[in-house]
């Protein structure tokens, strides 16, 4: 079923005032696809992705996530997807356990299907030494993993990662990498930005924003035959210049 | 020596944060610090900047004892800390002319040195510091550090978070400090900007794992490295873990990176294998070393 779209854009568009952070843009995201969405930073990506999960109105054009509208149903939209930030994941404060059923309360998932879904989680990251350490002594590098498996509890189908590798240790990095092949292989949309252009590569598609509007948009195979370069950071290079 | 650390060992209560660190910098060199969060560079840099005690071990910065000639140390250097470190309130010039008042000096006195960057800020001097954009702050923050013309710079990680485009320049922008003479101690967490230095150190959980120029950094890969490449990435993944020669596996760009446990592979026996496994259009072929390669194994 790869050819179903479950994120679809229309000249979406947000003003700040004066200022258009997003300029109309296109674009549509398919079942199971792993998209990237890159920019430089001020592009607009951040105002976007709000948009798209739900927690900004757009000012004009037209945008469906997970067959929900942006401007009518958006608390919909929000229950079917997931969303991790490099910045906010999990309590600090909180154990690993107590994160886990905290998010799980939250997606509204019986205590018996958390309870299920933390012993799985449990088993597959290798958690079972720091099941009850507090979140805020862990490793970066194991809190972003857990923070992307608390994100896929409720079984969403779009997952949405801010920046998930930012500072995370090369190997860690690969790691949470084919935790994303495989959320991908299992049918999940995964809708990414990320700063690290290897990690551009790993995408199906990948879009590039360009101060508010989508210059780019294919699979990174094809943007670097379109720009006759050998790398997606070239690519970058050459279409992002900077806005400031 | 511009700067000379000899084994240095830091904890915060359980947490060993640097473990018996030693280096040295040269005078007018780019040195960089290469790691992941958590691997001990904001506590090195701490201490090297008079902000924090050593546990153990010694060292000199510019010729002065961190701990003896602190006061000295802190005249004679820059630094420009991970996080932000301007202030939100004031704005552009305030917090220029700031800096170099509490430093003795003024910003026309050593407007040279920071012309090129600053220039690209003039025009929104009035603008609150809270106010700018992450680049805009980012070459502020540098100016502020470089506005009383110290001896050595110290950039923790300078560009993390910032997008390619912005990370190139900042690097151009630190080469040509070099050439005016001032020694610069950087980390960063991204790889391909170890290439940039003159000599870097990998370091990871407090340890220094290897230190070397970045051309010779990559020789101390043990093997030959492989692309390979087919029709499902994931499916690749999975099936070369599966295969029983494999050493390491890896997603790197467009292609996985592969060592073998064996000295050299047999590419027909592979080839088969992965056919065996469902996958197409499999491209098998050696590749050169990265310092990503050398980390990864290093880290292990």
């Amino acid at each position: 079923m790869k050819d179903t779209n479950v994120i679809q854009v229309e000249n979406l568009t947000k003003k700040f005032g004066d200022f258009t952070a997003v300029n109309a843009i296109t674009f549509e995201v398919k079942k199971g696809e792993i998209f990237g969405f890159l920019g430089a930073n001020g592009a607009g990506k951040t105002t976007a992705m709000k948009m798209l999960i739900g927690i900004s109105k757009p000012t004009s054009g037209n945008a469906k996530v997970a067959d929900f509208d942006v401007f009518t149903n958006s608390e919909d939209i929000k229950k079917n997807i997931g969303y991790m930030s490099q910045k906010f994941a999990l309590y600090d404060d909180l154990t690993v356990k107590e994160n886990i059923t905290f998010f799980g309360g939250i997606y509204g998932l019986s205590r018996k299907k958390i309870e299920e879904k933390r012993c799985l989680l449990v088993e597959e990251l290798g958690l079972h030494n720091i099941v009850n350490e507090l979140v805020g002594s862990l490793p970066l590098g194991w809190k972003q993993k857990i923070s992307f498996s608390v994100a896929l509890l409720h079984e969403p189908k779009i997952v949405f990662l801010d920046e998930p590798t930012g500072g995370v240790d090369p190997i860690t990095r690969r790691q949470f990498w084919e935790m994303i092949y495989k959320a991908s292989n299992n049918g999940t949309t995964v809708f990414v930005t990320t700063h690290y252009m290897d990690e551009a590569e790993y995408c199906d598609r990948v879009s590039i924003m360009v101060e508010g509007k989508i210059e780019a948009l294919d699979t990174p195979k094809k943007l670097k035959e379109q720009f006759k370069v050998n790398s997606m950071n070239d690519v970058f290079l050459k279409l992002a210049r900077n806005i400031e | 020596m511009s700067i000379s650390v000899k084994n240095i060992s830091k904890s915060f209560k359980t947490v060993n944060a640097v473990k018996d660190v030693s280096f040295e910098v040269k005078e007018g060199e780019l040195f960089g610090l290469i790691g992941p969060d958590g691997a001990g560079k904001t506590t090195i840099f701490r201490i090297l900047t008079t902000l924090l005690f050593a546990d153990k071990g010694t060292a000199t910065v510019a010729g002065f004892d961190v701990i003896e000639d602190y006061k000295e140390i802190r005249n004679n250097v820059g630094y420009m800390p991970g996080r932000f470190s301007l202030y939100q309130d004031l704005t552009v010039e305030e917090n220029l002319t700031f800096f170099a008042t509490i430093f003795g000096t003024t910003i026309e006195e050593n407007y040279d040195l920071i012309k090129d960057i600053y220039v690209q800020i003039e025009p929104f001097k009035k603008r609150r510091a809270g106010q700018l954009s992450g680049g805009m702050k980012q070459k502020l923050a540098l100016s502020c550090a470089l506005i009383h013309k110290p001896k050595v710079l110290f950039l923790d990680e300078p560009t993390t978070g910032v997008d390619p485009v912005s990370r190139k320049e900042f690097w151009e922008m630190l080469k040509r400090l070099q050439q005016k003479g001032i020694t610069i101690l950087v980390s960063t967490p991204y790889m391909d900007e170890a290439a940039l230095c003159d000599r870097i150190a990998l370091i990871q959980d407090g340890k220094i794992l290897q230190i070397d120029d970045p051309q010779e950094i990559v020789k101390h890969f043990p093997t030959t490295i492989y692309d390979i490449k087919a029709d499902n990435i994931y499916k690749l993944l999975l099936a070369l873990k599966e295969y029983k020669h494999s050493y390491s596996v890896y997603p790197f760009g467009e292609f996985v990176h592969y060592t073998d446990k064996r000295d050299a592979i047999d590419t027909k026996e592979l080839t088969l294998f992965l056919k065996d496994k469902g996958l197409n259009n499999i491209i098998i072929q050696p590749t050169e070393t990265t310092i990503e390669d050398t980390f990864m194994e290093l880290a292990k």
